[in-house]
């Protein structure tokens, strides 16, 4: 226990220690919130859909969470080239614990990272229904953050250094984001996109987050609590998995 | 303590360990001398759980490192060739995190994160974030970390690169006094051999993966007829100078210190 403690510890500690990683991460999603809540405001509006700021506002919350916990996730990479992990991997400690502590302090983080977009959005003008949304808007985020964590360890056991890392944010974190319905409502759309959509995680996350906080949703919100919990343990498997065959 | 038998180890089709076999008793010092690349390294990660064998066997106190990995780890400690701190954290909470993750009870920890830090003259930086102490620093309080919990095999991958004098000597008194004291069996690898003269009770010779000679300090010189330990290794391994090609984290940290260089 003690040992996942330290290092759920360690990650919110190098968090909070690099401020200006905080501020720069929070650039993009502030980008997307006020340029394109702004800028396709009017157009979203014309069509019917009511405010384009209040439609973004979860998705940009969903982008947060899923850029910050599956870049912790990666942070494993790093610790690989610069040793710390290796620290962790012959201490007399089973490397589940050690995962969970990382994926744990890894998802916390992107909760905080999350918690503070959603201020940015309330400072914009985004308005919930009710102020009960919020908590369990935040219960979708830690699902998102923890889904999304899992992943990275899952992904940052299997590569070797971090000239995959490119190749995993254009192929894999890029199509997360964008098809999963951030950006542009769900319904409606061609057949195969909205397949493709359906397939990603992220969708139900932020689906979910729509229908407490705004009252509309594509999916039915209990699909989406069991998509994300489905989902999540697999990928909390394979993680452990993948972690526990590590060789340096 | 240690016991290896035939062991092997390839990576695709280079074989960097090939068929070593030697045993170190309980309360030994140990060295294990060879070039660069000569196989050191490899052999000290699959002792130490983090590599698997291609082939051979492995006992230490008894366990097999591939089965028993907990039991194993729960025996050992180790001084990495290569940094493995997290600059992040500050040298105190570097202490801390190794502390926790080898079950130091608390109170002991501290205790004796104190005293590994005055001995390593660290203390009074303590509180200051790893990655700005100089490359000295980092090394002396990577030792002292090592020295944290009391383990009963002890690995240091050459310990003393990029130490000065005082460093060296303080490390190798200590080394010599837990050794003592405590019954700790050592085995350790250094480019330096009057320190491996000084302070190994046996010594291992390697070269391209072989075990090419072992023995006392004595018996080597007297093997190879020669009145040094440098000279009788230059004998053993010859004087070809000997490349490792960079691999992927060598140019990964490369690329690091450029970025940081240029932000500063």
């Amino acid at each position: 226990m003690s040992a996942i403690y330290i290092l759920w510890l360690r990650e919110l500690k190098r968090y909070v220690r690099s401020r200006s990683q905080v501020v720069a991460s929070l650039g993009q999603p502030m980008l997307y919130l006020l340029v394109l809540g702004f800028g396709l405001g009017p157009v979203f509006q014309r069509a019917g859909n009511g405010s384009y700021l209040q439609f973004v506002g979860p998705g940009v919350i969903g982008m947060t969470v899923l850029f910050s916990s599956i870049f912790s996730g990666l942070g494993l990479l790093w610790d690989r080239q610069f040793g710390f992990l290796k620290e962790t991997l012959v201490a007399p400690v089973s490397r589940l614990q050690i995962m969970i502590g990382r994926t744990l302090g890894g998802a916390t983080v992107a909760v905080i990272q999350g918690l503070l977009v959603t201020a940015i959005c309330f400072l914009a003008g985004f308005r919930t229904q009710h102020l009960v949304a919020v908590p369990m808007a935040i219960g979708f985020m830690v699902a998102i953050a923890l889904v999304f964590a899992a992943l990275g360890v899952a992904i940052g056991s299997s590569l070797q250094d971090m000239q995959g890392f490119q190749l995993i944010m254009n192929f894999l974190v890029m199509p997360i984001y964008f098809l999963s319905g951030a950006l542009f409502p769900l319904t409606g759309l061609p057949k195969l996109l909205a397949f493709v959509t359906r397939l990603d995680p992220l969708s139900y996350g932020i689906d979910g987050m729509r229908s407490v906080l705004l009252g509309r949703s594509a999916f039915n919100p209990l699909i989406d609590v069991s998509v994300l919990a489905a989902v999540g343990s697999v990928l909390l498997v394979v993680g452990a998995y993948r972690f526990s065959k590590i060789e340096i | 303590m240690i016991r290896v038998q035939n062991l092997v180890k390839s990576f695709g089709s280079f074989t960097a360990v090939n068929d070593i076999s030697f045993e170190v008793a309980e309360g030994e010092i140990f060295a294990f001398l060879g070039p660069n690349g000569a196989g050191k390294t490899t052999t000290i990660k699959m002792l130490t759980t983090l590599l698997h064998p291609t082939s051979g066997s492995i006992r230490l106190d008894g366990l097999d490192p591939r089965t028993h990995q907990n039991e194993v780890r729960k025996r050992f400690g180790i001084v990495f060739q290569d940094p493995s701190l997290d600059g992040d954290l500050t040298a105190w909470e570097n202490m801390e995190v190794h502390g926790v993750l080898y079950h130091v009870p608390r109170k002991v920890g501290r205790a004796r994160s104190e005293e590994l830090l005055k001995l390593f003259e660290l203390w009074d930086r303590r509180n200051e974030q790893v990655k700005k102490f100089s490359g000295g620093m980092k090394r002396r309080l990577e030792i002292a970390r090592g020295f944290l919990h009391t383990p009963k095999i002890l690995f240091l991958d050459e310990p003393t690169l990029g130490l000065d004098p005082q460093s060296r000597n303080q490390l190798w008194s200590h080394v010599k006094r837990v050794n003592e004291a405590e019954r700790v069996t050592v085995f350790l690898t250094t480019h330096y051999m009057d320190e491996a003269d000084r302070v190994a009770h046996r010594i291992g010779v390697i070269d391209h993966g072989k075990l090419v000679a072992q023995g006392t300090p004595q018996a080597i010189k007297d093997q190879t007829g020669t009145a040094n330990l440098e000279d009788a290794f230059l004998a053993l391994t010859g004087s070809t100078i000997r490349d490792e090609s960079a691999n992927s984290t060598d140019q990964m940290r490369q690329f690091a210190k450029m970025w940081s260089g240029g932000r500063r």
